[in-house]
């Protein structure tokens, strides 16, 4: 289980997070939606150490990630992150092979490419590509091959920053099913960014709506349909006028 | 009162700079002693900083020492004393200019090159990507090329020390009728193993500077194409400086009077 205890980060001026509290269990696929720019991205990279928070904690099953335990904690974990960042100087299936090819997770080299090419498979890229480089491939391409590189070695716990933005409809339902079926059958816990509400409510089951920092609103996604709090009718509905300012 | 102010700010960047460089480093060193250790990136990154740099350092040796014996030639012909042409050239090439121009080539080439690599890869979040797959940024990109330029450069030294005094032959030889043999008995004569050494290190150490400007640099990167492009320039102007003062350094720790 994660906690995230009134997590605080500023950039110069502009107050991004000002006391982020959620919590994820164990094998439970929570979804963050919330306006663009509202710190949903920088909220995955202060969970995951990547940018130091000024205040809060960030807790894995109750004890406080300290930068001893990064580690252990990281590899753990699969990132995919919202401009994929694949590795340039590497061929796509040593990309999504990354952890297996080095580290305490290494394979043999075959076995390590089978896997990639397995995974490529799940996320609806032909293995004619595992040999080209991201540079070959298109924006939604290397989202997808991204998603293959973070759950390549199976982790406990997957974050996905916008799995499906820049997809066509088929392939986001494929990784709707894709992100939904690791979550039911492999006990993954997932937390997952998103702007598409077809992917909400495929997904999640709990769904929590960032908003001026803080964490506004959070429920199931029956509750989320039936709410009748503005703000969230407002993302849902997709209208410019309410509480959300339509500038920002 | 507001000039005195600025010129402590200015003296505080630099000092505040020079410690983030000096901790970068010792964190490098760190990681290049404890494993895991990534010979596929030592490869790689040996190849490019001293394969492909070969060319550009050994154009540059060449023409260097083809001007010099022409400059020397001419200077030692006022006081009759053109048979130092040889001699001359091998010092100058060995001890000086075959190592501080072919540390300002690499670091036009490398430093840059390294930079905007790691500046890319800082601004795309494949740094953050790489902490995410549990690999140290530090080991995997860092440490590898710090060796790699440190190995290189020497090698690239020694090459261009060869290609240079090969330069100066070639024109002492079709261009001031220097008899072949003699020409290379000079250099031969002359040469002392310490002036080829001295080269060698300063080699290592202006390998060490721009590979560490680069990785310092690009890691640093701000963000977006801008930030790249600073980090980029920054990387090659201050291995430059940093060259040319570790040569002046060095040249007086070897051959100070
Ligand atoms: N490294 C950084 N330096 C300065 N400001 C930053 C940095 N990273 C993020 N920000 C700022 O933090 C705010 C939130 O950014 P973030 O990327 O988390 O938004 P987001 O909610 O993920 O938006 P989107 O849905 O568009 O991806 C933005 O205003 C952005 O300008
Ligand atoms: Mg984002």
């Amino acid at each position: 289980m994660i906690r995230v205890e009134g997590l605080c980060k500023a950039f110069g001026d502009t107050q991004v997070l000002d006391g982020v509290t959620l919590d994820v269990a164990t094998g439970e696929s929570c979804v963050i939606i919330g306006g663009s720019g509202t710190g949903k991205s920088v909220l995955l990279k202060c969970i995951l150490g990547l940018a130091r928070p000024d205040a809060g904690a960030v807790l894995l099953d109750g004890d406080s990630v300290t930068r001893t335990g990064r580690e252990a904690f990281l590899s753990r974990f699969g990132m995919l992150f919202q401009g994929a960042a694949l590795f340039d100087s590497l061929p796509i299936w040593e990309n999504v092979a990354f952890r297996l090819l080095r580290g305490p997770l290494r394979r043999p080299r075959a076995e390590a490419h089978e896997i990639a090419i397995e995974k490529l498979r799940r996320v609806g890229l032909s293995p004619d590509i595992a040999d080209l480089y991201p540079a070959e491939l298109s924006g939604g391409m290397q989202k997808r091959a991204g998603l293959a590189r973070a759950i390549a070695a199976d982790p406990e716990i997957i974050f996905f920053d916008e799995p499906t933005t820049g997809l066509d409809p088929i392939m986001a339902g494929v990784i709707n099913d894709l992100i939904r079926g690791i979550v039911s059958e492999m006990g993954v816990t997932a937390l997952t960014i998103t702007h598409d509400m077809g992917s909400v409510r495929a997904i999640a089951d709990r769904v929590a709506l960032l908003h001026a920092g803080t964490v506004r609103w959070q429920g199931t996604v029956a509750e989320m349909e039936a709410t009748a709090d503005p703000y969230v009718t407002q993302f849902i509905e997709g209208r410019a006028d309410g509480p959300i300012s339509a500038l920002r | 009162m507001s000039h005195l102010a600025r010129l402590g700010a200015a003296v505080l960047s630099l000092l505040a700079g020079t410690g983030r460089v000096v901790l970068f480093l010792l964190a490098a060193a760190h990681a290049l002693v404890r494993p895991p250790f990534y010979f596929s990136e030592l490869r790689r990154a040996l190849l490019n900083i001293g394969y492909f740099s070969l060319p550009v350092v050994g154009l540059t040796a060449f023409f260097t020492g083809a001007a010099l014996a022409l400059q020397i030639y001419e200077g030692g012909a006022r006081f009759n004393v053109q048979s130092v042409v040889p001699s001359i050239v091998a010092i100058a090439i060995v001890r000086e200019l075959g190592p501080v121009l072919g540390g300002l080539m690499v670091a036009a080439r490398v430093a840059s090159s390294i930079a905007a690599e790691i500046g890319t890869m800082r601004v795309t979040e494949q740094i953050d990507a790489l902490v995410t797959l549990s690999t140290d940024p530090m080991r995997y990109l860092v440490a590898p090329r710090l060796l790699a330029a440190v190995i290189a450069v020497p090698a690239l030294v020694a090459v261009g020390d060869a290609i240079g005094i090969m330069g100066g032959w070639l024109v002492g030889t079709s261009r001031l009728g220097v008899p072949s043999a003699a020409y290379l008995q000079a250099t031969r004569d002359f040469l002392e193993a310490g002036d080829v050494l001295s080269g060698l290190v300063k080699g290592a150490v202006f390998g060490l500077i721009v590979a560490l400007m680069g990785c310092y640099h690009g890691m640093n990167s701000d963000r977006g194409a801008q930030g790249v492009g600073r980090a980029t320039t920054s990387a090659v102007v201050s291995s430059a400086i940093l060259v040319l003062a570790a040569n002046y350094l060095m040249t007086e720790v070897f051959f100070s009077p």
